[in-house]
């Protein structure tokens, strides 16, 4: 039946009508193709979020080879997420769209910069961008799923790629030198690696929560505090009514005034590598733990000897040694980007420049010995 | 039950049945119909993969409990990661009642096969080798499971691991056994894990062959292993392993290290062929780190150790490190050798009583004539001693490990 109706929606959009959001509480028949999912829509060259959908952007992005990324969150009419500090409760049915894009140049070759390209009004233009892939997070009866569609190189469709893919990619960056980039669409396991923070507890967003949605978004009614505005439009509850006791991490590229660079290279790690290196994630059996609720000593990697590093120690002795930087295995690893040696494990094939360069300074800014 | 083979897997096999070469590049849809069925996996799925190399580039990865994988024999059916774009292990488990069988993994960029958090866990006739032999740059380590509860590792053969070969790592309730490790850095390592029988193995080659360790900072400390009727000889091999890693610290030639672990016992092993010693009992303190490295709770000493009936061979001719290099030849002379054990002597203070550890926190040996040396690294090497009286105790059996999985395979 919903097969039957999906055809015809797919008639329809040839006319460019996307198909009603799919809800989806529960079932394993997910849909091979991303436009069935009804969470884009195209007009007059440009690709956008359907209006039903909430747009969204995070203070401080995991790294992924530089690629742009539009998100948006979905919810069944008339349902609302509750506010939790730690993460928010999300209604069933709840679809989570993340596209992985690079801008392209007018000679159509792909850009290596950190800019936001996203048209408020009208999403991005389809000349001025090269499609990946779009992450589905879809939250039915038994826990989230993670399905991702890899497009195609017209970019008219993303099929659902549960073993993943890779692509390679040339990014050109603003000193006109090219990096090349072997691309990696994860796996769905490799999907689960990162956002089953909990062993054996299933998977949840990493992304949609308070610390990290807490800032103004430009959508197409104007600038607003996203958990203002997801409030305001009735898919928030319990939103404390003072938002300065709602976290928030530093923005980035460039912190706000007030925020510290202990702050920014926190949110990096937070944003980049707590949801392994936290108590119940993955990266526990390391001893490290790189989550917000963690003070900075042993656990934090402060004078702490790796425990099963292998090569990814570098010849270093401890996995962050104050001051310097270049003894610190921390460094090693993120400026890396051999497989068997870079952190995160996942999501990048390139070293992420900027991100190293805010760990070193930070690193390099604390005080004692080991 | 057992799923549909492969078309693509069966084109594999055909063309390896004609000769043919297996191709450099990696066999992506292979790879692809491979990780698929490890996605779509259901409780009691067995994922056969016939003889054949199969060359791969991103890594595997499973969550789906009750699953078996099982190739037809570890020289038959081989997965080689040469050239592995991605994935820092080759194959990542996250799952219970895992069983994989009769395959091997070959040059991963990192580690082999890495289980993580799993119980009732069974590695049997599984390969893991850097076909290069020994190099820094290999993967870490060839088999490891790590916060696992029940794990059988039986008759596996790890080779090259820049770490260890064989690595089992804050996990409880664990059998290695009829195993054989060779050329690692550390050849089998047990590591804060509680309850672990290690037996009928081989250890050659390799730079340290058991070793019995605690790590600071870590959720769980490791004690009650029992390593015996091993052969661990020869293992000689220059250590390169990486600095900051636990295997960076044991000197080549080493027979059975434990450091820092509580309640072991090392019996009927022939342990021999070592330039260092056979067995060497130490410290973290041993390792170059300092209290700020620890967390408060960590017990740096290790304590109810019992070496006794093992056959020793040679061994001590020639240690590792300067230190040890010097106090040969100032206490046994230019030819002389090292006593077979070697203790580094230190103790925690504020347990002696009258000087001497308690009983049952005690370091006994018992190997015919075979010595100990307590090389008292605490005040320097400056009192050095081979006088055994102090030693000459006995502890009560370990239990053994009770675990299903090892009882229904003995004999097989």
């Amino acid at each position: 039946m919903r097969r039957l109706l999906l055809g015809v929606l797919l008639l329809l959009a040839g006319c460019e009508q996307p198909p009603a959001p799919l809800y989806m509480p529960d079932g394993d028949n997910y849909p091979e193709k991303l436009s069935e999912w009804g969470m884009l829509q195209r007009a007059d060259g440009f690709i956008a979020l359907i209006t039903e959908a909430l747009p969204y952007d995070l203070n401080t992005p995991l790294f992924t080879d530089y690629a742009h990324k539009l998100r948006s969150v979905w919810m069944p009419v008339g349902a609302s997420a509750h506010y939790g500090e730690a993460h928010f409760d999300y209604p069933l049915g709840t679809v989570l769209s993340k596209t992985f894009y690079y801008p392209k140049d007018a000679q159509g070759r792909l850009l290596l910069n950190e800019q936001d390209d996203r048209d408020p009004q009208r999403g991005l233009e389809l000349a001025r961008v090269q499609l990946i892939e779009t992450r589905i997070l879809l939250k039915q009866q038994h826990g989230w799923v993670a399905l991702p569609y890899v497009w195609d190189e017209q970019q008219l469709e993303a099929s659902l790629e549960w073993a993943g893919a890779s692509r390679d990619v040339r990014l050109l960056d603003a000193q006109g030198q090219t990096q090349p980039v072997t691309y990696q669409v994860p796996d769905a396991n490799q999907c689960a690696g990162c956002h089953e923070e909990r062993a054996g507890q299933g998977l949840n967003p990493l992304g949609p929560k308070a610390r990290h949605l807490n800032k103004d978004f430009t959508y197409a009614e104007g600038a607003h505090n996203q958990l203002q505005h997801w409030q305001q439009q009735g898919r928030l509850q319990g939103l404390p009514a003072d938002l300065q006791g709602v976290p928030h991490n530093a923005l980035w590229p460039a912190p706000r005034p007030t925020e510290s660079l202990e702050q920014q290279a926190r949110s990096y790690l937070d944003a980049n590598c707590s949801h392994c290196h936290n108590p119940t994630g993955p990266g526990r059996t390391s001893g490290l733990l790189l989550d917000p609720a963690t003070t900075i000593g042993i656990r934090y990697g402060l004078c702490k000897q790796p425990v099963a590093a292998g090569k990814g120690s570098g010849d270093r002795r401890v996995d962050i040694h104050p001051g310097q930087p270049d003894k610190s295995v921390l460094m090693f690893r993120v400026e890396s980007a051999d497989p068997s040696v870079m952190m995160p494990e996942l999501g990048r094939s390139i070293v992420h420049t900027e991100g190293v360069e805010v760990l070193h300074r930070w690193i390099t800014s604390l005080a004692g010995d080991c | 039950m057992r799923l549909a083979p492969l078309s693509l897997l069966a084109l594999s096999v055909l063309l390896a049945a004609c000769g043919e070469e297996p191709a450099s590049v990696a066999n992506l849809d292979f790879q692809k119909d491979l990780q698929t069925q490890l996605i779509k996996a259901k409780p009691g799925s067995v994922i056969e993969i016939p003889a054949g190399t199969y060359q791969l580039d991103r890594s595997l990865s499973l969550k789906v409990s009750g699953v078996t994988i099982r190739g037809a024999g570890m020289d038959e059916t081989i997965l080689s990661f040469k050239g592995q774009k991605s994935g820092a292990e080759g194959l990542l488990v996250d799952a219970s009642d895992f069983t994989i069988e009769d395959i091997a993994f070959e040059d991963t960029k990192g580690d082999s096969l890495k289980v993580v958090g799993g119980k009732n866990i069974i590695i049997r006739r599984v390969r893991t080798e850097w076909t290069n032999g020994p190099a820094s740059e290999n993967g870490a380590y060839g088999i490891y499971p790590v916060q696992t509860e029940n794990t059988l590792i039986d008759g596996v053969v790890a080779i090259g691991a820049s770490d260890a070969g064989i690595y089992v790592g804050q996990s409880r309730n664990v059998v290695v056994r009829n195993s054989r490790a060779e050329r690692n850095v550390a050849g089998i390592e047990i590591e804060n894990t509680i309850g672990a029988d290690v037996y009928d193995n081989v250890a050659t080659g390799n730079t340290g062959g058991v070793l019995v360790f605690n790590m600071p900072n870590l959720p769980q400390a490791g004690r009650v292993t029992r390593v015996f009727r091993n052969r661990i000889e020869g293992n000689n091999h220059p250590n390169f392993g990486h600095k900051g890693t636990p295997v960076a610290s044991v000197p080549a030639g080493s027979g059975v290290v434990i450091n820092s672990n509580d309640e072991v016992e090392v019996f009927d092993n022939d342990i021999g062929e070592h330039k260092t010693a056979n067995v060497i009992i130490s410290s973290y303190f041993s390792t170059g780190y300092t209290d700020l490295s620890t967390a408060e709770n960590f017990d740096p000493y290790p304590e109810g150790i019992h070496i006794h009936g093992n056959r020793f061979g040679p061994a001590g001719d020639s240690p590792d490190h300067l230190e040890l290099k010097a106090l040969k030849i100032s206490q046994f002379g230019l030819n002389g050798r090292l006593p077979d054990i070697l203790w580094d002597g230190y103790v925690n203070l504020d347990i002696l009583v009258d000087g001497k550890l308690p009983a049952d926190r005690a370091i006994c040996i018992n190997n015919g004539s075979a010595a100990m040396i307590n090389v008292d690294a605490p005040n320097n090497y400056q009192n050095i001693s081979t006088e055994m009286a102090d030693y000459r105790c006995s502890l009560p059996p370990l239990p053994a490990v009770k675990l299903a999985s090892a009882e229904a395979g003995q004999g097989a």
